[in-house]
């Protein structure tokens, strides 16, 4: 539509390391380059956690985070279903139709982000809470950020959304 | 040479947001001016292709249905 201005910018705060909200975060990222916006998305809490390498299997550096990491496996492979997980069954039946019906999964989507210049931030400050390093986290990343970037993206954009 | 297609995106067996993600590629490695004709399966491109060719700017010179198929063919601006 003419009239209408198309957005150029979309800041996305990813809050959740569940499964079910990675995928639409990721879908609605890749879109958004493919759209010829500027997408950022800044990870942060558990949305972190899907950042981790998924040969690293435990994250932590000391007893706590350790222990939280434990209960709650970083990677993206590793990532529970917010509802239904039944023990990571429903985590595997919800893969299992998405390769049915062709869905991506939001590992190779995050990928595909990165190809289309999609700037991924970690939270500077839930890694060093939860005890995730750099080093242990996927390559292609931005440099880790504060609240204050996040806002000031926020601020410029179209488009915020926090999942 | 009004509407020769110049790349051809099969995205047909894809689902959301795959047929939006190959249609964006495709446009990238043509220049303005040029046709591209995606084909697809997925039932949500029958809207997301043509509100992401309107937001673009680019142009719709034939959006068609045939069986399970949806063709649409593009003017890159």
């Amino acid at each position: 539509m003419a009239e209408d201005k198309t957005p150029d910018k979309m800041t996305i705060i990813a809050f959740s390391g569940d499964l079910d909200k990675l995928w639409p975060t990721m879908i609605l990222s890749s879109t958004g380059a493919a759209y010829g916006m500027d997408v950022t998305v800044f990870h942060t809490f558990w949305g972190l956690f899907p950042l981790v390498r998924d040969e690293v299997k435990i994250t932590g550096d000391n007893a706590m985070t350790k222990m939280l990491s434990t209960m709650n496996p970083p990677g993206f492979q590793r990532a529970k279903l917010s509802k239904l997980n039944m023990g990571g069954a429903g985590k595997w039946m919800m893969r299992q139709l998405a390769g049915q019906h062709n869905v991506v999964p939001p590992e190779e989507l995050f990928e595909m982000c990165l190809q289309m210049g999609v700037k991924i931030w970690p939270c500077q400050m839930t890694m060093d809470l939860l005890g995730i390093r750099a080093d242990q986290m996927r390559p292609g990343l931005g440099e880790p950020a504060g609240a204050a970037t996040a806002l000031s993206e926020m601020s410029r954009s179209d488009i915020q959304l926090f999942i | 040479m009004a509407d020769e297609v110049t790349k051809v995106v099969d995205a047909k067996g894809l689902s959301c947001p795959m047929p939006v993600l190959l249609a964006r590629r495709a446009v990238d490695e043509v220049e303005a001016g040029n046709v591209i004709r995606i084909e697809a399966t997925d039932a949500g491109s029958k809207s997301d292709i043509p509100s992401w060719t309107r937001d673009m700017g680019y142009e719709m010179l034939e959006s068609e249905t045939e069986g399970p198929i949806y063709t649409f063919t593009i003017r890159k601006k």
